[in-house]
């Protein structure tokens, strides 16, 4: 049976409004936590969201967001690398931030 | 009593800005979508409630809004782009050969007998339609397989298809503009296109005569008249009365004809408005006075519209979307600037008043005339 996992994701301010969300993301995520997955899980929750983390089709991050966890930048690991252990426990959340690049 | 809603895209959000027939106090709601670039918001000719939003951002990508009551709410439909095959290359500024890649929407011109479908002008340039209100976007390929694509290059703004018009008399006839490639006219749905450029001189290609190449800044047509089409190009306003197979230069007595924006009087067809811009080098009026330009002649004689616009200091552009007219008696012209005034005249030019003097760069500016 795949394990399941609740994990916590914070998204930037205008996702978090065009998801018409507040504050953290709760998730449910099947099997291991990736980036993949919790993006998996998260685009299935809030389909609005589709295109605006990572490319439809080549998945690729957008280039001006970054991926944060336990004060590490996660942003050029592979999309299918384990998250830290902290992040599949819910003790720290994910977190999507766009870059500052002023404007 | 008449209404009007003037739906507004700026740099930072969408505003929705209503008024009765007078058109002389206004409600302002907004901003929609705060902090996003809000290129294009339109309403459907058909269920005037129907509206359509393109909200982009560098950060996140492409967003298409809809709303069905009149932009009171929205919510977000599909947003993926997909071009058909592989687009191949257009060319970069410097005439090297650049892959085909989408960045956003300019313009979304909804059906004029069916609300739920809509044609959509993106960046690099294409045509795409929904016919499910948004859903699904599927490219009409026929226009970027033209075969004068790997010619077809950006400007300033990028390689964008910001114009399109659909003949209200001939529902398999489309026109569209592309800067700067030109413009296209499909008699066939969109299937296949052909560009319309013959007439057209353009010092800025190798061959100013190019088939394509022509930085085309904005297309007008009144419905009563689908043959005669209005343009403003980079520089010079150009006419054609036989649906773009040739165009004639109607700049006349402008004192520039650089510009962005052109528009037709909703009542009368040979009664057009541009706003001259002082250079391709310069983009803010003459002088620093905005001057709207009025001819009752289809072009070449030309008079200046002054009252109530700023004749001093004044170093605001108004970009290509920006300029809009009701269909009230007497004809409401709008437009927008990039300094976030938006002016209204209620009597079809002759005085002038702004409706907001604040808001965010204007991208887009449309009008609906309600019952």
């Amino acid at each position: 049976m795949t394990q399941q996992r609740q994990i916590r994701v914070e998204l930037p301010q205008h996702l978090r409004n065009l998801a018409q969300v507040k504050g953290e993301v709760a998730l449910t995520v099947e099997g291991a936590v990736t980036q993949r997955s919790v993006l998996d899980a998260l685009e299935a929750r809030y389909p609005m969201l589709c295109g605006t983390i990572r490319d439809h089709d080549t998945q690729q991050r957008r280039p001006f967001l970054r991926f944060f966890a336990c004060e590490e930048d996660l942003s050029h690991e592979s999309p299918d690398a384990p998250l830290p252990e902290a992040i599949a426990t819910a003790a720290e959340p994910l977190l999507i931030i766009g870059a500052i690049a002023g404007g | 009593m008449s209404k009007v809603r003037v739906l507004v895209g700026t740099r930072k959000g969408a505003f929705v800005l209503t008024s009765d027939g007078k058109r002389k106090d206004w409600q302002v709601s907004g901003p929609h979508f705060a902090g996003w670039e809000m290129y294009h918001v339109k309403g459907s000719p058909v269920d005037p409630n129907r509206i359509y939003a393109s909200q982009c951002s560098g950060w996140f990508g492409q967003v298409i809004q809809r709303s069905n009551d009149g932009g009171q709410t929205w919510e977000p439909v599909g947003n993926k782009f997909a071009y058909e095959g592989v687009p191949g290359t257009h060319q970069w500024y410097d005439g090297t050969a650049h892959p085909w890649e989408f960045k956003r929407v300019w313009h979304l011109e909804p059906s004029l007998t069916d609300p739920d479908t809509v044609y959509a002008g993106i960046e690099d340039a294409a045509i795409f339609r929904t016919t499910d209100g948004g859903q699904n976007w599927n490219e009409l390929a026929g226009l970027r397989e033209h075969g004068s694509g790997p010619r077809w290059q950006p400007g300033a703004g990028g390689m964008c298809l910001h114009t399109i018009i659909l003949d209200p008399s001939d529902p398999q006839r489309m026109f569209i503009a592309i800067s700067a490639a030109g413009a296209f006219r499909t008699d066939d749905g969109g299937k296949t296109w052909k560009p319309i450029n013959q007439g057209l001189r353009s010092q800025y290609i190798p061959d100013p005569n190019a088939e394509v190449g022509h930085c085309v800044h904005h297309v007008a047509m009144h419905p009563s008249r689908p043959g005669t089409l209005y343009m403003q190009k980079h520089w010079d306003v150009m006419r054609s009365d036989n649906a773009g197979d040739l165009w004639h230069e109607v700049s006349g007595n402008l004192p520039t004809d650089f510009g962005f924006v052109i528009d037709v009087h909703a009542h009368e067809p040979e009664t057009i408005y541009v706003v001259p811009i002082k250079s391709d080098s310069e983009h803010f009026p003459l002088d620093g006075k905005l001057q709207v330009f009025r001819s009752r002649t289809g072009g070449n004689e030309w008079e200046p519209l002054t009252k109530g616009l700023p004749q001093s200091d004044c170093y605001v552009n108004v970009l290509r979307d920006a300029m809009a007219v009701d269909s009230l008696d007497k004809c409401g012209v709008y437009f927008g600037t990039t300094g976030g005034q938006v002016y209204a005249s209620p009597d079809a030019g002759d005085t002038w008043a702004p409706i907001v003097r604040d808001l965010p760069a204007v991208l887009s500016v449309e009008v609906q005339t309600l019952p």
